[in-house]
């Protein structure tokens, strides 16, 4: 086994909550002489809650991690789970509350490219300034300058201000400086989200070839998984600062997923539900509403969403369809899927429908839809019966198969269309 | 191969933990940003490093109108010129290093939230870099004494010019002291910064800088020399001028508060540094 380079001991880190301080001297020194005479707090805001202010709250709660040399860590965790501060701790940012860290060997933290770029200075004045930022001397700058001026394609514009760089090439540039330091402990904040795909492809290749082949440490930290999976050997999950898991990165992956669960259940009972007018539900009614075989409705690309309806209705009805309109979790429309009759309704009698919905040209990401039961005529006119007014949540997770470029969804919209084939070559 | 250091990261603890060997390492930073600013300052503008001079220049002149000719105050038979500059010369370099320095923390907080370095890098740049500033116009002094000699005005330098070093260093070493603390009571209370920007106004019209310590009563006197840039710019006018009288006492005291405030500035600044990012 190699050497332990990163060895951190019960790490805490506490922030204060609310306001710290009046912010003025004045009114800190106020403060200080009331309680001196043990009289009340001038500062302290009416109707707030003594114990309220100055509640300390833990980023970081106990966290004990050793790394061996060339070892690649994802770090992964919700929002809050204390991933950055961990990072801020490590590159010594901020220093922690109690614990100790013990690192052999010098460290590079890009917690954000180009930290330290001056817009007036040139590309190659900002390398060396970058560099020494990062703790290069200028000899070693000298002697890297040309590879690091190769390997972020900005060749022809070296000697012209950053400010005139177009942001891509801004962050290629601050990415190949601190690609190239010689250092022995990389720490990574999702920095490989910059760039084309080609650049991206690049970088992620540098950051393994640094793990892989050069002996060096990398703690990465990312919410995307397929960089995980790529680069990292070895993950942790942390949860309220707390590390959860340490082991296999697959396993790391699939803890992560089931945490957040949130809004996803998998039975909705509609009896108290509202309706969006009088007449839905009026003479049927959807009971529930389950989805088949899972805990949580989480579903990869390969998996088909199956679930069943529970209704009952006072009338016979015939050629019952269903339809829905899958809508992303910013409200914005992904699509609108309709099935065929499935079935009658029989007046007073409860029933069931099971149907299984293709989700695999779904791109990643939580959706929702309310159901609709409705009939429909010849021409299309479209008669709607039961319309629960509640949210029915699924989450699509990436099955790491698909080949694809960094999904813009803004741009690109929420569903895959199908792969194009290739007729010629 | 180098051998590897283990960095130890632990909460902060004494105050005393100074590592003045990292500031070592980092002298190549120190450098470029020295560099940075030279080359950031002036990119863009007509004048260029011109301004090095229009600046004190412009303040000695206004200087000369309103307390030489207007107020008619006497420089002690040096020419008025003369006098107001060397003045000004050593009273800016003195006030830039105290202003720049001041917002260390509030200014460079997007980096310092990035990225580690040791901190003390950026005051210690500002500093050298003021001094190049001071070193042009300390030479356009020189040359306007010179002048003022050939024309057969009095002006007599005389062997302190030989303490003309340490009288610099030492306003600089002030000027930082004062500016360290500063900046790192700012992390915690804005309104300092608001206090600098005109308390250094008033600070210099508490410092003989636009009129001769001779001219104040006795007491009077005696409150302004406890001034600690007082004697720095007696002293140094005297070794360039030749007027007035060396200070020796109240340089003392002054060296004293020199030494006194660097060290409370580097230690609260050291103290300051590791968690000013929760607090700023």
């Amino acid at each position: 086994m190699s050497e332990i380079v990163i060895s951190i001991e019960g790490l805490k880190k506490q922030y204060r909550l609310g306001a710290i301080g009046g912010g003025t001297l004045t009114a800190d020194l106020q403060s200080w002489w009331a309680r001196k005479r043990g009289k009340e707090d001038p500062n302290t805001k009416l109707g707030q809650d003594q114990g309220k202010i100055g509640e300390r709250f833990w980023a970081l709660n106990g966290i004990d991690l050793q790394v061996r040399q060339g070892e690649a860590v994802g770090i992964i965790g919700h929002n809050g789970a204390g991933k950055s501060t961990l990072l801020k701790v490590l590159s010594r940012v901020t220093a922690p509350t109690e614990g100790i860290i013990r690192m052999k060997g010098r460290i590079s933290s890009m917690l954000e490219v180009g930290t330290g770029f001056h817009p007036e200075l040139t590309g190659r004045e900002n390398i060396f300034m970058n560099g020494a930022i990062l703790g290069m001397s200028k000899r070693e700058v000298a002697s890297k300058i040309d590879q690091i001026i190769e390997f972020s394609e900005c060749g022809q514009f070296i000697d012209t201000p950053v400010k005139r760089y177009s942001s891509g090439m801004y962050v290629k540039l601050a990415f190949a400086v601190a690609a190239h330091l010689d250092a022995e402990i990389l720490v990574m904040d999702e920095v490989l989200a910059v760039g084309d795909l080609k650049f991206q492809k690049k970088c992620l290749g540098k950051m393994g070839d640094a793990a892989n082949n050069e002996g060096k440490t990398v703690l990465y930290v990312s919410h995307n998984m397929s960089t995980i999976r790529q680069l990292c050997t070895r993950c942790i999950v942390l949860n309220h600062g707390q590390i959860i898991f340490d082991g296999d990165v697959e396993e790391a992956i699939k803890i992560y997923m089931e945490q957040d669960k949130g809004d996803l259940i998998n039975f909705y009972d509609f009896t108290s539900v509202s309706r969006p007018s009088v007449d839905h539900g009026s003479v049927l009614f959807v009971d529930n509403f389950e989805f088949l075989d899972k805990e949580y409705p989480i579903y990869q690309n390969n998996e088909k969403i199956r679930f069943r309806i529970t209704y009952h209705s006072k009338e016979n009805i015939a050629d019952l369809r269903l339809y829905y309109t899958v809508l992303f979790g910013d409200d914005t429309i992904a699509g609108t899927t309709q099935s065929k009759v499935f079935g009658k309704a029989d007046k007073n009698e409860r029933m069931q429908a099971e149907f299984a919905f293709d989700v695999s040209n779904f791109v990643p990401g939580r959706y929702y839809f309310y159901l609709d039961i409705f009939t429909m005529n010849e021409y299309g006119t479209h008669l709607s019966y039961d319309h629960p007014a509640q949210k029915i949540f699924f989450e699509i997770v990436d099955d790491g198969k698909i080949e694809s470029i960094r999904w813009q969804r803004k741009y690109f919209g929420h569903i895959r269309l199908n792969e194009l084939e290739i007729l010629h070559r | 191969m180098e051998e590897t250091r283990t960095i130890i990261i632990e909460p902060k603890t004494g105050w005393f933990d100074i590592d003045f060997h990292e500031i070592k390492q980092y002298k190549d930073l120190i450098f470029l940003f020295v560099k940075r600013n030279f080359v950031v300052q002036y990119k863009q503008t007509v004048l260029g490093p011109l301004w090095f001079i229009l600046n004190p220049l412009l303040t000695t002149i206004m200087f000369t109108v309103v307390f030489g000719s207007i107020a008619g105050m006497s420089t002690d038979g040096v020419p008025q010129f003369a006098f107001y500059l060397c003045g000004t010369a050593l009273w800016q370099y003195f006030a830039t290093c105290l202003n720049q320095t001041s917002n260390t923390f509030t200014g460079n907080a997007h980096i310092f939230g990035k990225v580690y370095f040791p901190r003390i890098t950026m005051p210690i740049a500002t500093v050298i870099f003021s001094l190049i500033n001071f070193a042009v116009v300390f030479v356009m002094s020189i040359i306007t004494n010179l002048y003022y000699m050939w024309k057969g005005e009095n002006i007599q330098p005389n062997w302190s010019i030989l303490l003309l070093p340490i009288l610099v260093l030492q306003i600089a070493l002030l000027g930082l002291g004062f500016g360290i603390i500063i900046s790192s009571l700012t992390t915690k209370y804005r309104d300092l910064a608001i206090l600098v920007s005109f308390g250094v106004q008033l600070w210099m019209y508490a410092t003989p800088v636009a009129y001769a310590k001779e001219q104040l009563s006795e007491k009077m006197r005696s409150i302004i020399m406890l001034n600690p840039v007082s004697p720095i710019i007696c002293n140094f006018r005297y070794a360039l001028l030749g007027c007035g009288t060396f200070e020796t006492v109240y340089w003392g005291i002054s060296a004293i508060v020199t030494v006194v405030v660097l060290i409370i500035g580097i230690l609260l600044f050291n103290h300051v540094e590791k968690t000013f990012m929760d607090t700023v």
